[in-house]
């Protein structure tokens, strides 16, 4: 099975990422670090790859237990490049390429963090989790509570997730549901460089395992970044104001859902978009907050339906605002069936069209 | 002195420390599954056999600067590195699956249930210590069955690619519950696999605690060269059930376990000082009374322990934990405590 980049993600865009990436190192080297009078305003407009490999490097320079690991993470920088450059800076005993054994990435970055290191293991496409999930959810979700806190977990793992970029089979999953459900881990999902650069920053300061789902199909769209002004790292985020349905996503979702809140205010609905940014913990005050004001809500993922966490978003939601809820929580999310090939991924994918009619279902919804 | 017992390349005095301890694990082994049939404890994992494979390769270790990852059958591992033995019974006791003691302080991994899945983590461990410049070795318990998981094969491999300083000790008791070496190890045994992931290895008697001890710090001493992972397989026999639940009856005789159960660690030892002079039989009756008592000691501190407070199910999960298990912990409280 292919470990290379898809062919959506071609060549040129690898180049324009690796530009922007040797431009931002060059930034760095050529200029010293703002003081904090004169950077506070500080604002960049970068790729959420290059806010990545921007985060990961300063967390390197940073802190000198973090090291970095993974399938091709080294010399390559990386196949979808976000450790790039990193291995030529901070050398090989701080970012190494390890055998291709996802379970070994995973169980050796617990024996790292037992020595007393902050890893930052990578596996390279979300399925290929699946053979690390052993010892995800039996070792480094547990080790801090098998030991009674005397060995804490602090292991930010990175995953490439999502759909969106006609990949192999195996290259498209959502796994927030499977990772959020155990015990002992966290999860979060950037939907913007600016939250990638904050947020991946902050996973690896957390002393808990954080499995960090970047949205790979966002890899190479430019946002501005304000690398002073994180803003709060917890709970989600209102992302668009407005009164009258709130649409709950993370990930590449977040971006969908504010397309189609342009859309829909041509029809005069205003449509609040929330980041839910961390899938677990989940901000359940939040979620109430938004829904209490708009009393409707659309939750959009791209995992399946089943089981999957819009159904705890729902459920959290309808705990805390039943009462003033005006229609059942929607779901618009992929289909219970499994990933499918890149021909039919923008058929499986919630797109404008189906977030559009999951609104209209819970707007006309009427009381029986 | 018997001519034809090989002398053994250690001092008289480690020689007898180590018959205190195979009789102290001896022992302790055999109480608790009579604590067991006492309903003292629900479950135990026996040894008996194993005595010798484990002490030895313990004792070899540097205690100030090793790491050790046990999996859920190396009493006589935690006894001989000094462990508190109640606070490790404890998981016998059901109070906490990976034991009451202190890991980091004791250099005893928590116990693993996961088969083989401690093995990658001391790869881990080990390759901090290449990284940090620290001379310390890991040392890592596994089986003959554990050799068949994925990730052992994928420990060895990392450990051989980067040249980390892992000892890997198989215990090759004969017997993966009910399933015999033959029907688990192709090829016959697990040492000839170190070949593939060009590392040292070494097969050892495994009731022999002396050759043991030596192996393991030719082993110890490769690894800390930075000449690499070891693996020792040590040739041994799982003398008793899996576990307290087990019935091998099912599917080995007795007479199957006379003809394979080879020399008796305890005994072959005692056999050795008292051949060599190094000890008499008083010495071996005060050995033995010495591991009675301990073994009460340790009898009365598990009986002691009581059923663990049930705030400690969410004490332990995150280092910072959630406030959604902060609102379960408070209605587990409310609602069980009426407080």
């Amino acid at each position: 099975m292919s470990e290379q980049p898809s062919g959506a993600v071609a060549s040129s865009d690898l180049e324009a990422a690796a530009r922007n990436t040797e431009q931002t190192a060059a930034q760095e080297q050529s200029s010293p670090a703002p003081s904090p009078e004169d950077g506070a305003g500080r604002m960049e407009n970068l790729s959420m790859q290059a806010a990545l490999n921007r985060a990961l490097a300063e967390t390197l320079a940073e802190d000198p237990r973090a090291v970095v690991l993974g399938e091709d993470v080294g010399r390559l920088g990386g196949v979808f490049r976000i450790t790039d450059g990193l291995q030529e800076r901070f050398g090989a005993d701080r970012v190494f390429d390890t055998p291709l054994a996802e379970s070994g990435i995973l169980g050796m970055s617990v024996g790292l963090a037992m020595a007393g290191f902050h890893p930052i293991p990578e596996v390279q496409f979300d399925g290929f989790a699946y053979p690390a999930v052993n010892q995800i959810v039996t070792q480094l979700a547990r080790m801090n509570y098998r030991s009674r806190g005397t060995m804490p977990m602090p292991v930010t793992l990175r995953v490439p997730s999502f759909g969106g970029i006609r990949a192999p089979e195996h290259h498209g999953e959502s796994l927030e549901a499977l990772f959020a459900h155990v015990p002992g881990l966290k999860v979060v999902s950037p939907s913007s460089p600016h939250e990638a650069y904050h947020l991946l920053k902050h996973a690896v300061a957390v002393p808990d395992p954080v499995i960090f789902m970047e949205p790979k199909s966002r890899y190479w769209q430019k946002g501005d970044v304000f690398p002073d002004d994180a803003g709060p790292l917890q709970g989600a985020k209102v992302v668009r104001p407005g009164r009258h349905v709130t649409l709950v996503a993370w990930g590449a979702m977040v971006a969908r859902c504010l397309q189609v809140a342009e859309l829909a205010a041509e029809d005069g609905i205003e449509v609040e978009v929330l980041d839910l940014r961390w899938l677990k913990p989940i901000d359940a005050e939040g979620l109430a907050a938004s829904v209490a004001r708009t009393r409707r809500a659309v939750v959009v993922h791209e995992a399946p339906l089943t089981s999957g966490l819009g159904a705890e978003v729902a459920a959290l939601i309808t705990e805390r605002c039943f009462d003033t809820l005006r229609a059942p929580v929607g779901r618009v999310t992929g289909f219970d069936v499994p990933y499918p090939s890149g021909d039919l991924e923008d058929e499986y994918i919630p797109n404008i069209d189906r977030i559009l009619f999951g609104i209209q279902r819970v707007l006309e919804y009427r009381r029986g | 002195m018997d001519n034809n017992l090989q002398p053994a390349a250690l001092p008289a005095e480690e020689l007898r420390r180590l018959y205190r301890l195979v009789t102290a694990v001896r022992q302790l082994d055999l109480a608790a599954i009579a604590w067991q049939r006492q309903g003292i404890i629900p479950g135990y994992a026996p040894e008996l056999g194993q005595e010798a494979a484990q002490v030895g390769s313990a004792f070899a270790m540097d205690p100030k600067h090793d790491f050790v990852f046990p999996t859920y059958r190396e009493m006589g591992v935690a006894l001989t590195m000094g462990v508190d033995m109640t606070a490790y019974m404890s998981t016998h006791k059901a109070s906490w699956h990976g034991g009451l003691y202190d890991p980091v302080q004791t250099r005893l991994a928590p116990i693993q249930a996961v088969v083989g899945g401690s093995v990658l983590h001391a790869v881990g461990w080990a390759h901090g210590q290449t990284l940090a410049g620290n001379p310390g070795v890991a040392l890592t318990y596994f089986g003959d069955g554990a050799s068949s998981q994925g990730d052992v094969h994928e420990a060895m491999n990392f450990a051989g690619v980067l040249k980390a300083p892992v000892i890997f000790f198989v215990q090759n008791n004969g017997w993966a519950i009910s399933l015999p070496t033959e029907a688990q190890v192709a090829g016959g045994t697990v040492a000839a696999r170190a070949a593939g992931y060009g590392m040292k290895e070494i097969t050892v008697d495994g009731n022999d605690a002396a050759a043991v001890v030596l192996a393991t710090r030719e082993a110890a001493a490769h690894a800390r060269a930075g000449h690499g992972p070891v693996l020792i397989e040590a040739m041994t026999y799982r003398r008793g059930p899996h576990s307290t639940s087990d019935d091998p009856g099912r599917y080995r005789t007795l007479a199957e376990e006379r003809r394979d159960e080879g020399a008796d660690p305890v005994r072959l030892l005692a056999d050795r000082l008292v051949a060599e002079g190094i000890a008499d039989s008083a010495f071996l009756d005060a050995a033995l009374q010495d591991a009675n008592a301990n073994a009460d000691r340790v009898r009365e501190g598990v009986m002691a322990l009581g059923p663990r407070p049930g705030s400690e199910m969410f004490d332990f999960v995150f280092a910072e934990p959630t406030e959604a298990l902060k609102a379960q912990a408070r209605a587990w409280r409310e609602e069980s405590e009426h407080v």
